[in-house]
C-alpha cells in the first residue's frame, strides 16, 4: 500500500494529532466529532500515541483541562462541534487570553435550537472574537496538513488555533489522503519547548485580577494593565498572518502540498466573476466554476482558508480584478448578513475594488449544496449585474422564504 | 466519473464496501470518495452509502442523486425501499437475491440492466456469516468493470488480515456467479 489512504476527515484529524505527538487529549464526544474522540482514545489505549487521555463531563471541562495541561508545558489537543463549542465559549477566551498554543478541531455543525446534528458553520463563525486563529479546510488532506501546521503556528505566536472542517461532508466522507512520515513531521514540528509558565519549582500566581492601569511589581518592574494585555493579543493575531503564510510555504517545500497560506485561488487568472466561500462549499464552488466556464462565463474561486486573522491584504489582491463577487456562506449574523460578506466588504474599503458583492446563505443544518445550484445562483447574479442592478439583498439559496 | 449507491441495513457493512471500493480505486491509480448517508446510525434500519470513482481529482462534495450503479446488499430491501430511484438510463442494478431476475424486475417494475447473485448464500458458505458486503464487491466489479479484481487484494488484506483470503474467495465466487439478466 502507498502512503495514500482512503480515510474520513475525523480519521485524518486523529492521525494528524498522533503525528504531532500530542501529550494530552481531553475531549467530550459529540456528533459529528465523536469518531475523532474515539480514535484518539483507541490510540492512547493501544499505546500508539503516548498521551494522557482525560475523560471529562463536558466541553467546558475539556477546554479547562487543555488550558491547565498547556500551562504546565504539554502539547494538547481537543475537538468539538456545535453546542459543545458554545459551551466552551468562556474557556476559549481564557485560552487565548492566557496565550496558550492549544489546537482544536471544530467539526462544523449547526447550532440548536432547534437541534440539528448536521453541518453548517454557525458554530465556529460565532466564536470569531475569542482570540483564536481560525483555519477552514476544503478536503481531508487539508485537515491533515492544517493540524500539523496549526501547532507550528500556535507555538510561534502563542495563540490557540481552531482547525475547522464541515461535519459529515468531510468528517464522515472517505477521501484519499497522503499520510506523511513521522520523521518528516517531526523535522517540521520539533517537540514543543514551552516557555514554562507554571511548575512546582517556580510556583506563581497566573492571570490574576489586573487593574485598569499598568503598575510596578514588588520587584520594581512595570507590569501590563489589562488593556496592554489585550493589545498584545491583538498584535499577536495581526502578526500571525506572516507566520501562517511562512508556515504554509515551508510546509509546501517539505511536504509538496501548498494549502495557500491565508487563501487559495482556482482559475482566477482571467476571471471576472469570483465565487468565494470557506470549507467544503469552496470545493463545490470549484466544480461550479468548471461548469460556468463550459458555459462561457469567466469565473474563478477564491477560497478563504483563514478567517481570523482576517486576510485583509490577501483578499484586496485576490479580488482586485473582479467585476462580480459572489459569496456562499454556511452561517448568518442575524440581523445583518453572512459574516464573510461583512468582512470582505470592510477589507475593500478604500481599495479599487468596487465590484458588487452578492451574498448567498446556503446549506444551513445540512441542506445539501450542489454545484449546479451555485452555477444557477452565479448566473442569476451575473445577469442582474449586467442588466444594471448591482445591489442584491442577502439571499437564502434553496430555502422557502415566502 | 462513476457514481454508485449502496443500499443495506445498518450493521451489514455497506460503509466497509464503500471503503474497500474506494481503496481499490486508489490502488488502480484513480481518485475516489466514499460516504454514508449523513445522519444518525441505527442498526437494522435501511441505510445508504455512496462511492464516486474518477480518473481526475474529485471536487464535488454534495450528495449523489443520479447514480450510474445501484447495489442492493440486503434482499429484503427490494420492494421496501425505492432502490431504482434516480438510477440513470443505461445504469446498472446489482442485487443480492436468491430469487430469479424476472421476479426482481416485476417487483421493482424495472426494465434496465440487472445483475443478480445470491451473495448471502456464498457468504454463509465461505465466511460462515450472512454478511454479504465484501462478497457483493465481486458482483459489482463484474457488472460494472469499474475496477479489476486484483485491485481489491491489497485493501482487503489491509482491512481483514488473515480473513482476507476467505473474503477474496467469496467475492471471486460472486464475480464468476453473478447472472446477467438482459434488459426486458
Amino acid at each position: 500500500m502507498s502512503d495514500v489512504q482512503i480515510i474520513t476527515g475525523n480519521q485524518a484529524a486523529a492521525m494528524a494529532a498522533r503525528l504531532c505527538n500530542v501529550q494530552v487529549v481531553a475531549a467530550y464526544p459529540i456528533t459529528p466529532q465523536s469518531q475523532l474522540a474515539e480514535i484518539l482514545s483507541q490510540y492512547v489505549e493501544s499505546g500508539s500515541l503516548r498521551a494522557e487521555y482525560v475523560r471529562v463531563e463536558s466541553e467546558h471541562s475539556a477546554m479547562t483541562v487543555c488550558i491547565s495541561a498547556s500551562t504546565v508545558g504539554a502539547r494538547v489537543f481537543t475537538a468539538t462541534s456545535a453546542n459543545g463549542l458554545l459551551y466552551m465559549h468562556e474557556q476559549l477566551h481564557w485560552a487565548a487570553g492566557s496565550r496558550l498554543p492549544i489546537v482544536m478541531c471544530v467539526v462544523n455543525r449547526g447550532v440548536g435550537a432547534p437541534w440539528s446534528i448536521f453541518n453548517d458553520q454557525q458554530d465556529s463563525l460565532s466564536q470569531r472574537d475569542t482570540g483564536w486563529i481560525q483555519i477552514h479546510c476544503r478536503d481531508n488532506q487539508e485537515i491533515m496538513d492544517s493540524v500539523i501546521q496549526a501547532y507550528r503556528i500556535a507555538e510561534q505566536v502563542y495563540a490557540p488555533v481552531m482547525v475547522c472542517y464541515d461535519g459529515f461532508v468531510l468528517s464522515h466522507t472517505m477521501m484519499p489522503v497522503h499520510i506523511p512520515g513521522a520523521n518528516l513531521v517531526r523535522s517540521f514540528l520539533p517537540p514543543y519547548k514551552p516557555h514554562t509558565i507554571l511548575s512546582p519549582e517556580n510556583p506563581k500566581n497566573i492571570n490574576p485580577v489586573l487593574l485598569p492601569n499598568p503598575r510596578m511589581s514588588a520587584e520594581g518592574i512595570l507590569c501590563d494593565g489589562y488593556m496592554e494585555m489585550r493589545y498584545k493579543l491583538q498584535k499577536a493575531m495581526e502578526d500571525s498572518r506572516e507566520v501562517i503564510i511562512k508556515t504554509s510555504r515551508e510546509f509546501a517545500d517539505a511536504f509538496g502540498r501548498d494549502n495557500g497560506g491565508m487563501l487559495w485561488e482556482y482559475r482566477t487568472d482571467d476571471a471576472e466573476v469570483i465565487l468565494s466561500a470557506m470549507g467544503s462549499v469552496a470545493a463545490e464552488a470549484m466544480a461550479a466554476v468548471d461548469q460556468l466556464r463550459a458555459e462561457g462565463i469567466g469565473a474563478g474561486v477564491v477560497g478563504i482558508r483563514v478567517f481570523r486573522p482576517f486576510p485583509k491584504e490577501d483578499v484586496a489582491r485576490a479580488f482586485r480584478k473582479a467585476k462580480a463577487i459572489i459569496l456562499f456562506e454556511k452561517s448568518i449574523s442575524y440581523g445583518y448578513e453572512g459574516g464573510l460578506s461583512s468582512e470582505l466588504k470592510a477589507a475593500f474599503y478604500r481599495t479599487d475594488i468596487h465590484a458588487p458583492v452578492h451574498d448567498y446563505i446556503v446549506g444551513l443544518g445540512g441542506r445539501d449544496v450542489k454545484a449546479r445550484e451555485l452555477v444557477e445562483a452565479a448566473k442569476s447574479s451575473v445577469e442582474a449585474i449586467r442588466s444594471g442592478t448591482p445591489e442584491k439583498h442577502t439571499s437564502w439559496l434553496n430555502c422557502i422564504t415566502e | 466519473m462513476i457514481e454508485i449507491r449502496w443500499h443495506g441495513r445498518g450493521g451489514q457493512g455497506a460503509v466497509t464496501s464503500v471503503e474497500m471500493l474506494a481503496m481499490a480505486a486508489i490502488e488502480a491509480g484513480k481518485y475516489a470518495q466514499g460516504f454514508p448517508a449523513f445522519g444518525p446510525e441505527r442498526r437494522g434500519a435501511p441505510v445508504m452509502a455512496f462511492n464516486r470513482i474518477s480518473e481526475k481529482p474529485i471536487k464535488i462534495r454534495s450528495g449523489i442523486y443520479r447514480p450510474d450503479v445501484v447495489v442492493v446488499l440486503d434482499p429484503s430491501l427490494v420492494g421496501l425501499v425505492n432502490v431504482t430511484d434516480g438510477l440513470k438510463p443505461g445504469g446498472v442494478l446489482v442485487v443480492n437475491t436468491s430469487k430469479p431476475a424476472s421476479e426482481i424486475r416485476k417487483v421493482l417494475n424495472y426494465k434496465g440492466r440487472l445483475y443478480t447473485v445470491d451473495a448471502t448464500h456464498i457468504a454463509r458458505e465461505e465466511l460462515g456469516v450472512p454478511i454479504a458486503n465484501t462478497t457483493m464487491l465481486g458482483a459489482v466489479l463484474k457488472a460494472t468493470g469499474v475496477l479489476a479484481l486484483k485491485d481489491l487484494s491489497a485493501p482487503l488484506a489491509e482491512r481483514f488480515g488473515r480473513l482476507a483470503i476467505k473474503n477474496v474467495k467469496a467475492l471471486k465466487r460472486a464475480y464468476d456467479g453473478v447472472k446477467t439478466a438482459q434488459a426486458a
